[in-house]
């Protein structure tokens, strides 16, 4: 079953590829009708899950692969990665629908698209680090050809640095997992055995060494502060619902190689280094708001607003670990808001890309500075835009304000001095708050003269994500009964 | 029972979200379903008053997000809807129209600000309580920047929503240690925190109720906010949201006790905020600047109340401050739609005009003034009293700020009764275009809320006085005695007769609000923003460009390992294929020719890899990746030889 749900777009995006002659408008509707199977599917997996027991996984698949150096295909999924397959089934599916109005080489897109969502739900669902490492590095090469084929202005050296730069990180990535791999005892790259034998626990050398390698591959796919910079060129220039996917999926794969690989496998080294992870995460918080405030191009302040909110992941997740203390509450508190904030990000980002997408599709730019007046002659936009903002500025009602809030009650209360990182939710607030400002209101002027308002694909499209996003805000519990055990076991994990 | 309270929260909920995203289509049915659903909810409030209904829902862990009805909410929430629904009635009148359109967006604002209001009010865990507040601000930036193709209103949002936010940063923290200290977030059990987690909360809560109810210094809000439609000022600027600040110090008065600073900081806040709003209302030459001043200087009471356990007097105070200030917001309204101003002087005579609304306007002035009987007369002695039990300057500093009310009260009612000017009407239209008429349906609400503005004052007076302070439980903090009542019904007096008489100075200093936005911009905007562009400027020139320098270095370092390549280990290749090469002659002779080929083509490779390794030095950078990727394998093989 979950190797269908993984594998079921891959093997639409061969037919896509490889079937001469098919129209483009049925590689539209197919992609359309893949992706939304693909979200029953994980309704049906969501429906279906059962609580693991502690450090287990449900929908367990288990096939021998490369038996020589302990590498198998081993699939499942629990309470850390079942939210964000089902994340990356909805974020897909907005994109299909967004896309189906969309003329320029219809069916290899469709095709490239379909290889990445396998790609994503592959690292979500991935139980052996050599598995995962497949799939995080097939998702750069898809996510390349993206930026690559279908991005405009500066396309290709975007694309460049986002696969040089983030290839990188997967190779320091890499360089960790062999290093789990040589440390394990028999010697395994299966990801459940390592987080319960925690193979360099006794050795803080080896230890911080292995941490550093598989942070700066984590950290830069993040992004935190100071790998960022790839992020907002590769915004920029790629098309709005690679930025969609890029945003709301890629950089979780980043934070979820936090909660999945680091903590539970590495937790010695995870204490040692907290308070460095936690100050990155403050850094990336404050740094990533300032500089988004700064911004005049609509899409280069979300790209560094992304860097903003993955600093509160980084943030509550340093914080679990930081030593001393039992306050365990507060550290599952702050993991589940992380999980929440992954989610959440996901969702309202993905969002916003796509709105900032229909910018450029009407007008060519995403410089902020061209338009005023939008709420008058594009009412659907402005509601879109400035629920979008709200949600994505943490206001209470959306999933965002769970989150965060769950992160500070729960970093305060394990580490109280990351209420320094509080400022941040402020900023956000003053840069969502400008920026709906300088779109919406006043006179109509310049490239907002004659703008055409949503169509039903880009409504269609955009508003479910941010439906999604004020369901979870309004009730969190279904979503948070899944994430806490989940925590739980993690911050169990890490405090071993 | 808690079905009461589901209802209470989710009917205007549901119909403002109807009504925001319906679109024109609902157009017509917008004021009918707001005014219905209003009206709604203030029956089934009173009704929540007397069933006192509970609800816990889960949040978050170790946080539930509770609602109840208690005491102190059942007092305030009957007030609050009510006043709502009279707001409503008015902005719902053809005159006010033009004011607060597209209806469908207006009403669904205020529907979701009515919801917001009664989570706030009867919130009994932080978590529910900041979930409300929040929401809110959103609708108060919503709504004071309604005509948002004016960029200044939308500004005035941006600022009140900026302002209350940064105070909000407290009630994040105080919920945050409210977690840590273990007691559980449910307000009843925050005294009971640990000592040194108790401070954070007191203060959090403390500086998130200021911001909100706009005492020093995040008063200036207020003033801008008034650039919103005039309902909005009578029900988010006066009687609900800001007042809420007022009533959130109230609800946590016990914990501001037990920390032993917390109350006095409160206590001073408030009476300074009295006084220097005071001063500042009186300098005003716009009517709603006056009362927005005024509203921030009246909750001032209300704070001083709270900061010292006058849990009683300060709720009195803020119900009869309610439908005060909600009559004169209104009324301000409706001259505005009337006759196209707000401007004090172009007010000259209004009263005249239309005097039914004159008189409705005169008993919200007299009250305000604290003329005997009228509400704030008692109410705010109430507070006064606890003040001059606590401390001498408290008292004294009160009175200042009482006598200041009734100086600026009798400002405004002087004005508009006084006879129009012929130049006076040279002043009208200057803001927007009056209709010259004020509806039935405007006064009728006026009229209600002048009867409360007249009787209220009982709240604070036995024997309603001593009922309402068994019912909050509040028996011990003093009364009033005869003499100060009469004290300060004499002084409110006074003023009055020397304002009409004499006049009064309209300090120009204090116009613009002490300059405190002026002050907040200067000292947190623009440095904020400096640091933004300068952030901005070093991610694109130092960080980024430092990645390239980065990747430079590694190209140096192998542009130097070329170097050593090529110089010794390249000849020491060749010499070693030339040495290989004339032992493979050697061994020519002994006639072993095929080693002789190999061993040719080892040198010849050796050679090609000397060349290999100057290709570095390429200058492309994402050659410098790749070296960098090698850098990394590398690695890898030291962790294999580690292991």
């Amino acid at each position: 079953m979950l190797s269908l749900v993984i594998f079921l777009p891959l093997a639409a995006a061969l037919v896509l590829a490889v079937v001469p002659g098919i129209p483009d408008a049925v590689a539209r509707w197919a992609w359309v009708a893949v992706t939304a199977v693909e979200v029953v599917l994980v309704a049906v997996l969501w429906a279906g899950f059962e609580r693991p027991g502690d450090g287990g996984v449900a929908f367990e698949e288990q096939v021998a692969w490369i038996p020589t150096v302990g590498s198998s295909y081993h699939v499942g999924v629990d309470g850390l990665s079942l939210p964000l397959l089902a994340l990356t089934a909805v974020v897909f599916l907005a994109c299909a629908v967004h896309a189906v109005a969309e003329r320029d080489r219809p069916r290899p897109q469709s095709a490239l698209f379909l290889f990445l969502q396998t790609s994503c739900l592959g690292v979500f669902a991935a139980q052996d680090l050599i598995l995962f490492f497949l799939f995080f590095d097939l998702s750069i090469v898809g996510m390349y050809f993206v930026i690559a084929g279908w991005g405009h202005g500066n396309a290709a050296a975007s694309a460049l640095k986002f696969f040089l730069y983030t290839f990188l990180g997967s190779l320091a990535l890499l360089l960790g997992f062999i290093g789990l791999y040589l440390f394990s005892e028999p010697r395994t790259f299966d990801m459940v055995e390592l987080a319960e034998s925690a193979p360099l626990d006794g050795n803080p050398v080896a230890g911080g060494f292995v941490l550093g390698a598989i942070l700066l591959g984590l950290a830069i796919k993040t992004p935190t502060f100071p790998f960022h910079t790839w992020l907002p060129p590769a915004h920029t220039d790629a098309p709005a619902i690679g930025s969609a996917v890029l945003a709301g999926i890629l950089l979780k794969l980043g934070t979820y190689g936090f909660v999945r690989i680091a903590m539970p496998m590495l937790p010695a080294a995870w204490r040692d280094w907290a308070w460095v992870i936690v100050v990155v995460g403050i850094v990336s918080v404050l740094y990533g708001a300032l500089v988004a405030l700064a911004q005049t191009d609509l899409k280069r302040m979300i790209a560094y607003t992304s860097v903003n909110h993955m600093g509160y992941v980084v943030l509550a997740v340093g914080a679990a670990g930081v030593a001393g203390g039992t306050d365990t509450q507060a550290r599952e508190l702050a993991v589940t808001g992380a999980l929440t904030q992954m989610v959440s990000h996901g969702l309202i980002t993905a969002a916003l890309f796509l709105l900032a997408g229909v910018l450029r599709a009407r007008a060519g730019t995403y410089h902020m500075s061209a338009f005023g007046g939008l709420a008058s002659v594009a009412p659907r936009f402005a509601v879109l835009f400035a629920v979008g903002a709200f949600a994505s500025l943490g206001l209470p009602g959306f999933s965002g304000f769970i989150a965060e809030f769950q992160i500070f009650a729960g970093a305060i209360g394990a580490v109280p001095w990351t209420a320094l990182a509080l400022p941040g939710i402020l900023l956000t607030a003053a840069l969502f708050l400008l920026a709906t400002q300088r779109l919406l209101t006043g006179e109509v002027r310049e490239k907002a003269v004659g703008f055409t308002d949503l169509r039903a694909s880009e409504v269609l499209s955009i508003g479910p994500l941010l439906l999604l996003s004020l369901l979870i805000g309004v009730f969190p519990r279904p979503l948070l009964e899944l994430i806490e055990p989940a925590a739980a076991v993690v911050v169990d994990l890490v405090g071993r | 029972m808690s079905a009461l309270l589901w209802t209470l929260v989710g009917l205007p909920a549901l119909a403002g979200t109807l009504l925001c995203l319906g679109g024109r289509r609902l157009t017509r049915i917008a004021a009918p379903l707001s005014v219905t659903v209003v009206a709604l909810i203030t029956v089934l409030s009173v009704l929540a008053a007397v069933r006192r209904p509970a609800l816990e829902l889960p949040f978050i862990t170790g946080a539930g997000f509770g609602l109840a009805v208690d005491p102190l909410s059942a007092v305030v929430l009957p007030t609050v809807a009510l006043v709502a629904l009279l707001v409503l009635v008015f902005a719902s009148t053809r005159d006010i129209a033009g004011e607060v359109s597209p209806p469908t967006r207006f009403h669904g604002l205020m529907l979701i600000f009515v919801a917001a209001v009664v989570v706030t009010v009867t919130a009994t865990t932080l978590p529910a309580l900041l979930f409300a507040w929040e929401v809110m601000g959103a609708m108060s930036y919503a709504l004071i920047g309604f005509r948002r193709q004016d960029q200044d209103r939308v500004s005035a949002g941006l600022t009140a929503f900026l302002t209350t936010r940064t105070a909000d940063l407290g009630l994040y923290g105080a919920t945050a240690a409210a977690l840590a200290a273990g007691t559980g977030a449910a307000f009843v059990e925050l005294p009971a925190a640990e000592e040194g987690w108790r401070h954070v909360i007191a203060a959090g809560v403390l500086l998130a109720a200021l911001g909100k109810a706009a005492q020093l210094p995040f008063s200036f809000w207020l003033s801008r906010a008034m650039e919103g439609p005039s309902p909005v000022s009578a029900l988010l600027h006066s009687a609900a949201m800001v007042a809420m600040g007022g009533y959130l110090l109230l609800r946590v008065a016990p914990l501001l006790q037990v920390t032993g600073w917390a109350g006095a900081v409160t206590a001073w806040v408030g009476v300074l905020t009295a006084l220097v709003l005071g001063v500042v209302a009186l300098a005003q030459k716009d009517l709603k600047q006056l009362l927005a001043a005024s509203t921030a200087a009246q909750l001032g009471f209300v704070v001083l109340g709270a900061g010292l356990g006058a849990v009683a007097g300060g709720t009195a105070h803020l119900i009869a401050h309610a439908a005060t200030k909600a009559l004169l917001f209104l009324v301000a309204g409706a001259w505005l739609s009337a006759l196209g101003t707000k401007k004090l002087r172009a007010l000259r005579g209004a009263a005249r005009r239309w005097p039914l609304v004159g008189v409705a306007f005169t008993l919200g002035a007299l009250s305000l003034a604290g003329v005997a009987p009228l509400a704030l007369w008692s109410t705010k002695d109430a507070v006064l009293a606890a003040a001059r039990e606590a401390s001498p300057g408290l008292y004294v500093i009160g009175l200042i700020a009482s006598a200041l009310s009734a100086a600026y009260a009798g400002k405004a009612l002087v004005i508009v009764w006084r006879r129009p000017r012929p130049a006076t009407s040279l002043n009208y239209d200057t803001e927007e275009q009056g209709s010259r008429r004020i509806g039935l349906w405007e006064e009728i609400p006026l009229l209600v809320l002048a009867a409360g503005a007249t009787v209220l004052g009982v709240l604070a007076l036995p024997p309603v006085g001593t009922t309402l302070r068994v019912f909050l439980g509040d028996e011990g903090s003093s009364t009033a005695s005869w003499w100060e009542l009469v004290l300060s019904a004499v002084l409110a007096l006074a003023v009055l007769l020397l304002v009409a008489r004499v006049g009064v100075p309209e300090p120009r200093w204090a116009a613009r609000w002490f300059g405190l936005e002026r002050a907040a911009h200067v000292l947190v905007v623009a440095p904020v923003l400096s640091l933004a562009r300068a952030l901005a400027r070093f991610d694109d020139h130092v960080v980024d460009r430092g990645l390239l320098h980065g990747a430079a270095l590694v190209a140096r370092t192998a542009r130097g390992a070329a170097h050593v390549d090529d110089t010794h280990v390249d000849r020491a290749v060749t010499a070693t294929s030339r040495g290989t090469s004339a032992a493979a002659v050697a061994l020519e002779r002994a006639d072993t020719g095929g080693i002789d080929a190999v061993v040719r083509a080892v040198g010849r490779g050796a050679r090609r890899l000397g060349a290999l390794a100057r290709r570095p030095q390429t200058g492309q950078v994402h050659q410098y990746y790749a070296q960098a990727a090698v850098f990394l394998a590398a690695a890898l093989i030291l962790l294999l030889l580690v292991r």
